[in-house]
């Protein structure tokens, strides 16, 4: 989502790198650029203007102009002062509580709040084990209560059984009782979306609060939303007491302006983002690894993290047991593609990678997507058993047999056949470096001419 | 809908925006030459309003030759403001015309997650129905839980029939048989609902071509209006929207939601100036009344707190 932020700051960080001494002149320029980029990025005009005079002051400190080289120090300080807005450490939801552990989801309408109980819920049955009851308290919205209830059935998280004609507070105060009664460990309550200049439903969330004191009331926001971000922080966390924010449609391309606002004003934490539209497309927020992707610098922890989790640690060592003796085939190359898909495909890896962001823009024009993957992997299964152990096998007639199975053209077939001869060929020279190095390779063979890539 | 009802209800929906934004040009303009700190905040305020830099720039420009080192007052800046801005809204403020001849006038509704795409609908279904047009309404949404029961519960408050399939069915599949269907019963409106997409998943827009290509199949000239929902909340990204739905589908129009709260939804002005696409409501509350046409000078000065 901070795509073209992260492009902006570049161009910007450039420029200082090149740059031996620094003038307050140079450093003003410098950060009138980082206010244009911000701004643009929907960070709220007050935060920015904060963010512009705690980085100059830090800037103009004797230490950074006096240093060998200014242009590193002050994006360092950039990247602190950001990292600082973030909000430093990541931070979990606080499940220290006497059960059932009370969690409410407050936001405007349309921010994604009942997908996201859904996804919490899902989350801590299945990572943290905890029996967890749905309660939605949202009688504004017409199927609204329906939704929750089939995305509870979807997730196998149990919700509270719908009483037609009920108000929120008292579905509140009946899920409260029910989870205690039922032993659950965790209620989590799903609330209307209301706008924040609505007293009467302003009032009506505070109400629910003071009935059932959830122990977490967490601010649910679209990652794509504007200056408004700010006030809408600040009013929720006026009426509700906020103690968390979940974003949501992180996946977007939204540049995330409004995380950064509505951290800065509300002093809470965002605990959790989604990104995705199912169920356990719910992760946890790294402030300084966000901070790292806006300026370019990578996520390297997270690609490694999201690569222990999807890759099976017995097919990988499999695999390489057979690379070794100079057997890959394509049965594994298709197995490779798939787990690249796991991860997030293409352009969920080329984001957590290092100076991946320029990148990105040159594969769109080299029509490299991730459609490309899919297409690849028809053509694979639609080979049989046979000419996958051994590609030699095929010849003309095969190879039209396969594009029109897969509906591709001989044309793909044959670059496919040719990216997995030049895929083999490294493989065997880098048979002595192990799985790690095998599944960059695999990025790499996908992108043809691309081989000067910076990883 | 008459003049005091909609100027009423855009007032009521738009009063804390306008107090916002309208408050803090008082108290830079209350008897201040307008120089160059003046100039600044004023440009900030605009931003603040998602109007983005480039169209906030532009705007006080526009002030800054007319009226730089004159003594002005508030009142002054927000009309001139508010008409230039005027100026920029008037020529996209064109409510969504139904050819009845067509039957039906297949619209396709699409927009990213929690835009407003149901509900807007269901307000677009009265307001036919209260036109004594014949309206069907077609549960496109097959992928969010309980989305076409949600569009039911609309068809019911408005009396209009509703296509719906399987859940999790083909949505392309939904749209061709409503189409089959409203054809036959000589309907004069099909409002096709769609599930929310993010606009940069490649994946999810190629099914919302598919929907419109199955439909010419039916109807060359389907769909003949392709509505893009957004949100008045959102900012920047606003533009990377139109543009991504603009070419998969080709977006006809736009509709501007939750104007009732406190985002300005001040994005329109730049995406006017770079899109051209017409505006043909705003989404002003939760029922169903609560659909306005576009009035580019109530709303210009509605936003500077005028009136």
């Amino acid at each position: 989502m901070f795509d073209s932020l992260t492009g902006r700051l570049s161009d910007v960080f450039d420029r200082l790198r090149k740059r031996g001494a620094l003038s307050e002149a140079d450093v003003d320029a410098a950060l009138r650029d980082v206010r244009v980029a911000l701004l643009e990025a929907d960070v709220a005009l007050s935060v920015v203007r904060d963010f512009i005079a705690k980085a100059k002051a830090d800037a103009m400190g004797e230490n950074v102009l006096r240093s060998v080289t200014p242009g590193q120090m002050v994006i360092k300080v950039v990247n602190d002062a950001l990292i600082e807005m973030l909000g430093g450490e990541a931070e979990e939801l606080n499940m220290m509580a006497v059960p059932p552990v009370g969690i409410m989801l407050v936001g405007l309408q349309g921010s994604g709040k009942t997908t996201t109980a859904a996804k919490i819920g899902l989350r801590l049955q299945t990572r943290d084990r905890k029996k967890v009851m749905m309660a939605s308290l949202d009688t504004q919205r017409p199927a609204a209560q329906e939704q929750l209830k089939i995305l509870g059935e979807q997730a196998e998280v149990a919700t509270l059984p719908v009483i037609p004609g009920q108000g929120p507070v008292d579905i509140a105060k009946r899920a409260l009782e029910a989870a205690r009664l039922g032993g659950y460990d965790v209620v989590l309550y799903d609330t209307a979306g209301r706008l924040s200049i609505d007293e009467a439903l302003m009032g009506e969330m505070s109400q629910i609060r003071t009935a059932v004191d959830p122990h977490e009331t967490l601010l649910v926001a679209d990652a794509m939303t504007g200056q408004d971000a700010v006030n809408v922080a600040e009013r929720f966390h006026e009426t509700a007491g906020l103690t968390g924010i979940v974003l949501t449609r992180v996946d977007g391309d939204g540049r995330g302006g409004a995380a950064l606002s509505m951290r800065a004003v509300t002093g809470c934490p965002i605990k959790l983002i989604g990104v995705g539209e199912k169920l356990d497309e719910l992760e946890e927020f790294h402030p300084e690894r966000i901070a790292n992707r806006i300026l370019g610098m990578g996520d390297v922890v997270s690609l490694v993290e999201k690569a222990a989790e999807t890759i099976d640690q017995e097919e990988a060592e499999a695999l390489a047991k057979k690379i070794q003796k100079g057997q890959f085939d394509l049965e594994d190359m298709s197995k490779q593609l798939q787990q690249m898909r796991k991860m997030g495909g293409l352009s969920g890896l080329m984001d957590m990678l290092p100076g991946a962001g320029k990148m990105k823009d040159q594969m769109a024009k080299a029509n490299i997507d991730e459609r490309m993957i899919g297409q690849q992997e028809a053509i694979i299964s639609s080979m049989t058993k046979k000419e996958r152990s051994r590609p030699k096998l095929i010849h003309a007639s095969r190879k039209r047999r396969i594009a029109a199975g897969s509906g591709t053209t001989v044309q793909d077939v044959n670059k496919l056949l040719k990216q997995f001869q030049t895929m083999s060929k490294v493989m065997k020279r880098m048979s002595k470096m192990g799985k790690k190095g095998m599944m960059r390779q695999g990025l790499q063979g996908l992108m043809p001419g691309m081989s000067n890539s910076p990883f | 809908m008459n003049a005091t009802s909609w100027l009423g209800r855009l007032k009521a929906g738009l009063t804390k925006t306008s107090s916002q934004i309208g408050g803090g040009i008082a108290d830079i303009f209350r008897k201040r030459r307008l120089d160059d700190a003046a100039i600044q905040e004023l440009e900030d305020l605009l931003i603040t309003s998602d109007l983005g830099l480039d169209a906030a720039a532009r705007l006080v420009g526009n002030l800054k030759k007319t009226r730089f080192g004159k003594e002005v007052s508030d009142q002054e800046v927000r009309a001139a403001l508010a008409t230039d801005i005027a100026d920029i809204l008037s020529p996209i403020a064109i409510p969504l015309e139904i050819d009845v001849a067509r039957k039906p006038h297949v619209v396709l509704v699409v927009g990213v997650n929690g835009s407003g795409k149901t509900t807007t609908i269901g307000k677009f279904a009265r307001l036919y129905k209260a036109q004594g047009l014949d309206v069907m309404l077609a549960a496109g949404d097959t992928f969010r839980a309980a989305a076409v029961e949600q569009l039911k519960i609309w068809g019911e408050r408005t009396g209009c029939p509703v296509i719906s399939g399987k859940a999790e069915g083909d949505a392309a599949g939904l749209a061709y048989e409503a189409l089959q269907q409203a054809t036959s019963r000589g309907a004069d409106v099909l409002l096709i609902d769609t599930a929310g997409r993010l606009h940069n998943k490649a994946d999810l827009m190629a099914g919302l071509e598919k929907i419109n290509r199955v439909l010419k199949k039916l109807d060359e000239s389907a769909p003949h209006d392709c509505l893009l929902v957004l949100d008045a909340t959102i900012g920047q990204n606003a533009h990377n929207q139109v543009e991504a739905f603009r070419d998969i589908v080709s977006v006809s129009g736009l509709v501007l939601t939750k104007v009732d709260g406190s985002s300005k939804g001040g994005v329109l002005v730049a995406l006017s100036e770079r899109f051209g696409l017409p505006v043909h409501a705003i989404g002003v509350g939760e029922g169903a009344e609560d659909l306005q046409p576009f009035e580019a000078g109530a709303y210009a000065r509605s936003l500077m707190g005028l009136d």
